[in-house]
């Protein structure tokens, strides 16, 4: 287990090489000249110069690449171009904003998803289940801008219940803060409740069929404790891979959200970066979004470990494969 | 994980012909809907007496009228025109950048389901790395540095899906990589390619065929979206995800110029969608198990 577990932890740390590789070499190592791109055309050349040093592109690209691992191991991000303010703390100051509408919307999107899921296989083919069906089509169907747009003509204008907007910009506090995340963690979990749905029903449908699960309804234990005690927890197992990669797609989700609502999270600081040119910020904010995502794979590979003990003797092999065919 | 049609669940007889039926006309509605939509977008221009782009400030936020059946946006524009013609951008660069990504998605899927071993594992780990950045964020750093043009557009968006593409691809081509007729034809001293091509992709057609519609409904959000937040179609273009930015602040004057590309958009996207449903239910691959491509 523990030798899985590492494994599975290097390969997290090679994803994530690789990905601040593609980050890097994406940004800072095009065709042309990205300081002169990043000033326009009638930069003066000192100008250029100027900021071609501050990027490190002075050097050669892959002394450029390294010093800037270096630093973002050591949690130095670099140095904003629009503020001159060290890029941690900008960045980290607006990722905990994020996850104060993120962690909410994931904590019940995943619980309500998997519900959801669970009734749809219960109640196959009946209204319930028709009704969901239809449901997470349409859910699956309309972006997040789509969802946000509606839910402040409903929540805001129509019946003003929540504000629509966050007026104080980033210097809220937390208590201006509070009133103003309820519709962007709505819109955050209808987006990313669909496919978690879908997934727990169909892998329900299949263990409700399974062996064991007839067993237990022949050894005369009643319907909710089959479901509970032996379907649900192994329908989870396929299920995880979902919500794992559902929880990094969040924070895309998160770049509409936090613009619609005008929210200081990470990802209206993306949105607005990229209209500064601000690269140092852009990079960094990749790179978190990419430890997210590892982060969020990890943690689904170890549940399912707890899940299921069978995955825990045969070092990996069994998880690897339930996690490579559900994705 | 199989497919949830248990034949145990009916008697054996409705299974056999009436899912089929029924599932027919699943792709067939979405497919209806993805029709109508498309040959909307290219009849456009002659579909209503006036211009999308042509602005009249002594008609802005016109609620419905004989003249414009959905009223006029800030700019004194069509709205309805503007909605016909809202498709078009979302359409050619989706179905360009899905085309790309699902081709070179499935040959990298198949190259590493065959190779196996190192190649195999480089494969997966840069194909992850990639993943690793959600679409819209990745987007935004491709565009910020290569502008907006439609190519960049296009070859980024694609660039984007492939590994998710190749995930897919890869996990399908595994078996039919280890089965008999592959190991058959290395015997006779075959090459590489040419059993990619002729065994592995054959074998694996139903698999990108659910694939390309699917992404192709993921790409439909994701371009809506970067138009949405600025980034996609140049204003004054006519399309849903800008027009949507563009008349969401007159939201409570004109709600017609924000709702009908909300509603246009919603029709093209969920047409996808069934299609996709029904197509992966007909060639018997589990869609909500792959959501996690």
């Amino acid at each position: 287990m523990a030798t899985f577990i590492l494994r599975r932890l290097l390969t997290g740390l090679v994803t994530l090489l690789i990905a601040s590789f593609l980050v890097y070499f994406a940004t800072a190592a095009l065709p042309g000249d990205v300081a002169q791109q990043l000033l326009g055309q009638d930069a003066t050349e000192e100008a250029v110069a100027a900021m071609r040093e501050e990027l490190g592109i002075e050097q050669s690209v892959w002394l450029g690449y390294l010093s800037w691992l270096g630093g973002i191991i050591t949690g130095d991000f670099g140095t904003s171009l629009v503020s001159q303010e060290p890029v941690s703390e900008i960045v980290f100051g607006a990722f905990g904003n994020t996850l104060l509408i993120a962690v909410p919307a994931i904590l019940i999107g995943v619980v309500l998803s998997v519900l959801l899921g669970v009734i749809a296989a219960v109640r196959r083919g009946r209204a319930a289940d028709s009704g969901i069906s239809v449901g997470t089509l349409v859910a699956m169907s309309i972006p997040e801008f789509v969802i946000a747009t509606l839910l402040v003509l409903i929540f805001a204008i129509a019946l003003p219940v929540f504000p629509a907007v966050v007026l104080s910009g980033s210097e809220a506090t937390l208590g201006e803060l509070l009133p103003a995340i309820w519709l962007p963690i709505i819109t955050l979990v209808l987006a990313m409740a669909a496919y978690i749905v879908r997934a727990t029903r169909s892998s329900t449908i299949d263990m409700m069929a399974g062996e064991f699960a007839r067993t237990a309804e022949l050894k005369g234990l009643r319907r909710r404790q089959v479901l509970t005690r032996h379907v649900v927890p192994n329908a989870l197992l396929p299920v995880l891979p979902v919500i794992a990669i559902n929880i990094a797609w969040l924070m895309g989700g998160v770049v509409v959200v936090e613009s619609i609502f005008n929210y200081p999270g990470m990802g209206a600081l993306m949105i607005e970066s990229v209209s500064t040119r601000d690269l140092p910020v852009l990079q960094a904010i990749a790179i978190i979004t990419a430890v997210v995502y590892v982060l969020a794979n990890l943690a689904a590979d170890l549940l399912s470990m707890i899940i299921d003990p069978r995955q825990r003797r045969t070092s990996g092999t069994v998880s690897a494969k339930t996690t490579e065919e559900a994705a | 994980m199989s497919t949830e049609a248990t034949p145990q669940q009916d008697p054996q007889s409705t299974v056999a012909k009436k899912p089929r039926r029924r599932l027919l006309t699943t792709t067939g509605v979405g497919l209806v809907m993805v029709g109508l939509t498309v040959l909307i977008a290219v009849l456009s221009p002659w579909l209503t007496p006036y211009s999308a782009t042509a602005t009249n400030a002594h008609i802005a936020l016109m609620g419905p009228s004989a003249e414009h059946w959905l009223g006029t946006d800030q700019y004194g524009r069509d709205v309805l025109t503007r909605t016909l013609e809202g498709g078009r951008y979302a359409l050619l660069v989706a179905f360009l950048s899905t085309t790309i990504a699902v081709v070179i998605g499935t040959l990298i899927g198949a190259v590493a389901a065959y190779a196996e071993g190192w190649l195999d594992e480089i494969i997966s780990r840069v194909m992850d790395a990639v993943l690793s950045v959600p679409a819209v964020l990745a987007m935004l750093l491709i565009v910020t540095v290569f502008g907006q043009g439609l190519w960049v557009i296009v070859l980024a968006v694609a660039v984007v899906y492939v590994p998710a593409v190749a995930r897919v691809v890869r996990g399908a081509a595994r078996p039919v990589a280890n089965s008999g007729y592959v190991t058959a034809a290395r015997a006779r001293g075959e090459r590489g390619l040419p059993i990619i091509i002729r065994e592995i992709l054959p074998n694996v057609r139903d698999t990108v065929m659910v694939e390309f519609a699917m992404r192709a409904s993921w790409v439909i959000l994701l371009v809506s979206t970067l138009s949405f937040l600025g980034f996609g179609a140049n204003p004054p273009t006519p399309d849903w995800g800008l027009m949507v930015e563009e008349n969401r602040t007159a939201l409570t004057v004109a709600p017609l110029g924000t709702v009908a590309p909300i509603v246009s958009l919603a029709i093209l996207v969920v047409g996808v969608n069934l299609a996709a449903d029904g197509l992966a239910k007909r060639m018997g691959v589990d869609r909500a198990a792959r959501a996690a491509g």
